[in-house]
């Protein structure tokens, strides 16, 4: 009948690779302009960080020191601009995010390095707590509408989507307030502060339970807020998938309705999520820094405020440079999950 | 031969109300034997392919049977429970859909899907549902490789052979084809329907086959049922409609055909449109635009079923009443 | 874009009456506060009564009348913000993406450059820079926080009814630029972006009441958000007044919710996929 028009596997493996490779070499151009971006930030605002520098110490050490210390913060005033910017992106690259104003002289890399963790369980466990809930109830509330009988619509679904939209428009820092209050406070269910108790350590039992129990009331707040999205987003997507040739001719070759939901639609719904990443992303980064503010957890975002409150530039900068990367990586995997997960990415290859 | 379904009097509305707003078909009779290909043509709304559904059971939600009956194979199909119509799906009678880039799952290899749905109907090994699909690829005359191949990997044609291997792999009594071959191009479509039809010879399945195109039928179906406005207004063995319509919209369909021999004529398009089937008026459905149109009759009473020859049925009045049988 | 189905959706109207009566409280504020908002000649931290509906905070204020009054600045910084990140998003999404070339170029990687930034982080840290205080420094960085997404979506729609014929055959009868864009391109993609601009309504309320509540705002300014400021720093949750603590918040997630409401049923009228049977 006609020739073959099938690729073979290997061209589209290399296709895919190829893919990749190009979004690596992405990432790396959108992480230098972060970096600089990064950089270029603090020097447009109002305020000389030099100047409030001086103002915080003069007086208290020798002008060597001072010197010295204006290295450590990048400031170096001989070399210039330029040469600040070059230092900056070495420094950066060796990971040195230079040295903390008000915990002096604590560095910046190590009091990320202490805080990063907590926040990471934190949005770990959330994220993908919030996932599976959200999107379970969204594919769940999308296939009763799409089967529905003769009612114009599921209740499941209508009650859902509201639901989904509240809990997005829930801010994060009231709902941490009132499950402080509530919960914590008069219930004494839950600690009302802090990581860990003080004076246990982290890797004994004890500790333990006391690190989880701290990380309760945060966590079912920072999952609360972020599965608003993935409900909605989730019903959407397994609507328009409903709505396919292939599920209507997957139900005519006879398929239990489970088979169909589960090996059809929602394996073709929850595709697109990846790029939906991004915005499900910011919102629990967001969510996650008032979160931890309320419950005064030991995360990262905490230390945001209070360089923020103390006009830490180098935390601040620190800080924001580990946000972005974080989220940059985050994107990146995501993206590189979905060309090995879709079959139909043939990017490359030729038919 | 008995039949292999029987439709009397069926209806089928459209809609959330009660009643519902469109009747898509009305009060349709149609036979299928073993063997034996039943062509069902008209534009789009004439509910062709609505009958094909309720045909075998796979209305959905807001379309419904509102009365009459469909005996597949001596059982009810409509009030055959879900699981019973589950069962009957791909093993008695089975679909083929237009073969659009979306009617496979995009995401699975295409052998799952031959695995999945002769799993839910009993094939639980492997090997035997890889060995069964590979004998409904052949019988398609598909390379068998492509078993392991994705569905966007597939050309149009390739693919529309899929599918009808797919419907085949467990031998059913029945098979509904709806406009399988209309996105293909005429020499591909020519090869897919005479693997059909040998395959209708080998197996000795019954065939529906609906589509908008009746120069295609004329070529391969037994006998051709026109469909208008969700009636069934003219039903003959395929030879005696082409060479004899009786209904005015057949011959103004005939009319609209060029032939490929012989002299050049002048093609006569319909004037007008289709009814707003929300809307349709009383008597014929046909009559704002029938040539044949009496006033007082056609656009008052309903046009009555004749029977003539034997074989063949008009729902018209030129043809008089019931008992009439001239030529 | 049809009107007749936004009024017989029912989301959008829930969405549109909530924000309605909300709107309503903030123009008739000054005559629906029983007393002035900022007056502090009241006992501090009393509990609900017939004289203070909703008690009084650490400062002698009446909470009821700072609730009503607060409706005013989230609902004003929540539109303005709006306005201004749609207008942004017309220029550097619609016209950018319609018109192509260099002009595309510049403006995606400004966008993306944007996108890269994580957006909490930097309001804070924009916020915190300038020094806060006034509202319009508060809308101006949540403005240049909250742009660049849908900024994204709506050039690719763009780009995508550009090539489509109607809008070829006008180029061709050589109108401006701008001129195809407002009258052709916008007028259907209407849909989204009215979505869109509720979406960034959502963003901008949010975003306001959460740079408030760390202090960022201007402290004396009522609105919900610095009553939360107020609230934790009058530890109201050690004193139980849990009134105080509850019902700015929830006017907020009110607003949000309508909000939503609306941005996704616009959203829904726009794409037919997910529309309800009608």
């Amino acid at each position: 009948m006609g020739r073959s028009h099938a690729v073979s596997e290997a061209n589209e493996n290399g296709g895919r690779v190829r893919y990749l490779l190009k979004r690596s070499g992405a990432l790396v151009v959108t992480l230098w302009i972060a970096i600089t971006v990064n950089f270029v930030l603090p020097r447009l605002m109002p305020g000389n960080p030099v100047e409030t520098m001086f103002a915080r110490y003069q007086g208290k050490v020798s002008p060597t020191a001072m010197h010295a210390m204006q290295l450590d913060f990048g400031l170096n005033t001989k070399t210039g601009e330029l040469g600040q910017y070059v230092d900056y992106l070495r420094n950066v690259v060796s990971g040195n995010l230079g040295v903390s104003f008000s915990y002096y002289p604590a560095r910046v890399s190590t009091l990320i390095g202490e805080t990063l963790p907590w926040t990471l369980g934190l949005v770990g466990f959330a994220t993908i707590l919030a996932f599976l809930l959200g999107t379970g109830l969204g594919m769940f509330a999308a296939w009763r509408r799409g089967t529905a009988g003769w009612k114009r619509g599921s209740i499941a679904d209508s009650g859902l989507v509201p639901f989904g939209l509240l809990l997005g428009a829930l801010p994060s820092f009231w709902i941490s307030l009132i499950l402080l209050y509530f919960v914590a406070f008069r219930l004494g269910w839950f600690p009302v502060g802090g990581g860990v108790a003080a004076g246990v350590g982290l890797l004994t039992g004890p500790g333990f339970v006391s690190l989880i129990n701290h990380a309760a009331l945060p966590a079912i707040t920072l999952t609360l807020i972020s599965m608003g999205l993935w409900i909605l987003l989730m019903r959407n997507n397994m609507l328009s998938v409903l709505g396919e040739d292939y599920v209507k001719f997957a139900r005519s070759k006879g398929l239990h309705d489970r088979t169909v939901a589960v090996h059809y639609a929602a394996r073709n719904a929850v595709l697109p999520v990846f790029a939906q990443l991004a915005l499900a992303l910011g919102i629990v980064v967001g969510g996650q820094v008032f979160i931890e503010i309320v419950f005064s957890y030991p995360g990262i975002g905490y230390l945001l405020l209070n360089a923020v409150e103390n006009q830490d530039y180098p935390l601040i900068q620190g800080i924001f440079l580990i946000f972005t990367v974080a989220l940059l990586l985050a994107n990146f995997l995501a993206d590189a999950f979905y060309v090995l997960v879709d079959p139909r990415v043939r990017v490359g290859a030729r038919q | 031969m008995s039949a292999l379904l029987e439709i009397r009097g069926l209806t089928v509305g459209y809609g959330w109300s009660s009643p519902p707003a469109v009747t898509a078909v009305r009060d349709v009779d149609l036979t299928v034997r073993a063997g034996e290909v039943v062509g069902v043509a008209g534009e789009s709304g004439s509910g062709k392919s609505t009958l094909a559904f309720a045909a075998i059971g796979l209305l959905d939600p807001p379309a419904r049977v509102l009365s009459g009956s469909v005996r597949f194979d001596g059982t009810e199909v409509t009030t055959m429970s879900r699981e019973e119509l589950r069962q009957m799906h791909f093993q008695s009678a089975s679909m083929v859909f237009q073969a659009s880039m979306n009617v496979l799952n995009p995401v699975t290899r295409i052998e799952s899907q031959f695995r999945d749905a002769m799993a839910a109907h009993g094939v639980s090994s492997r090997d035997e549902a890889r060995r069964r699909a590979e004998e409904a690829f052949d019988l398609v005359k598909v390379p068998r490789r492509y078993l392991d191949a994705y569905p966007h990997q597939l050309s149009g044609g390739m693919r529309q052979r899929a599918v009808i291997a797919l419907a085949l792999v467990m031998r059913p009594k029945l098979l509904v084809l709806d406009e399988p071959t209309t996105a293909l191009d005429v020499v591909v479509e020519r090869a897919i329907l005479q693997s059909l039809n040998e395959l209708r010879g080998e197996l000795g399945f019954g065939v529906i086959f609906i589509t908008h195109d009746l120069s295609l039928l004329v070529e391969i179906a037994d006998r051709i049922a026109i469909m208008y406005a969700g009636r069934l207004v003219e039903e003959a063995p395929a030879r005696e409609l082409y060479e004899n319509p009786k209904h005015p919209y057949t011959v103004a369909l005939m009319g609209a055909f060029p032939p490929l021999a012989g002299e050049r004529q002048r093609l006569s398009g319909i004037p007008g449109q289709p009814p707003d089937l929300r809307d349709l008026p009383p008597g014929c459905p046909y009559a704002p635009r029938c040539p044949s149109f009496m006033p007082g009759v056609c656009d008052v009473i309903d046009p009555p079923e004749v029977i003539i020859d034997g074989s063949r049925r008009v729902l018209c009045h030129l043809y008089g009443s019931v008992e009439a049988s001239r030529d | 874009m049809n009107w007749r189905e936004i009024r017989h959706n029912r989301r959008a109207m829930a969405g549109a009456s909530i924000l309605a009566v909300f709107f309503v409280v903030a123009i008739f504020a000054p005559l629906l506060v029983p007393y002035s908002p900022t007056a502090v000649r009241f006992t501090p931290d009393l509990p609900p009564s017939g004289y203070h509906w909703l008690g009084t905070t650490i400062n002698g204020q009446d909470i009821f009348s700072q609730v009503i009054w607060g409706t005013r600045a989230s609902l004003f910084v929540g539109f303005v913000c709006a306005t201004l990140i749609s207008l942004i998003q017309l220029v550097m999404g619609v016209f950018a993406g319609y018109v192509g070339g260099l002009v595309d170029t510049v403006a995606s990687a400004i966008t993306n450059v944007f996108l890269v930034l994580p957006a909490l982080p930097l309001l804070i840290i924009l916020a915190a820079y300038l020094q806060g205080g006034s509202v319009f420094v508060l809308i101006a960085v949540i403005v240049v926080t909250g742009w660049a997404w849908g900024a994204k979506v709506l050039r690719a729609q763009a780009i995508a009814l550009r090539e489509r014929p109607f809008v070829q055959a006008s180029r061709v009868s050589g109108e401006s630029r701008w001129h195809i864009v407002l009258t052709h391109i916008v007028p259907n993609m209407l849909g989204i972006i009215v979505s869109n601009f509720f979406g960034a309504a959502l963003f901008a309320v949010l975003a306001e009441a959460g740079l408030e509540f760390i202090g960022l705002g201007n402290i004396n300014d009522v609105t919900w958000g610095t009553m939360l400021y107020w609230a934790q720093e009058g530890n109201a949750i050690l004193l139980g007044e849990w009134v105080w603590l509850l019902v700015p918040g929830l006017c907020l997630a009110l607003v949000g919710t309508s909000l939503g409401l609306l941005n996704f049923a616009v959203d829904e009228i726009a794409n037919p996929r997910l529309r309800r049977e009608s």
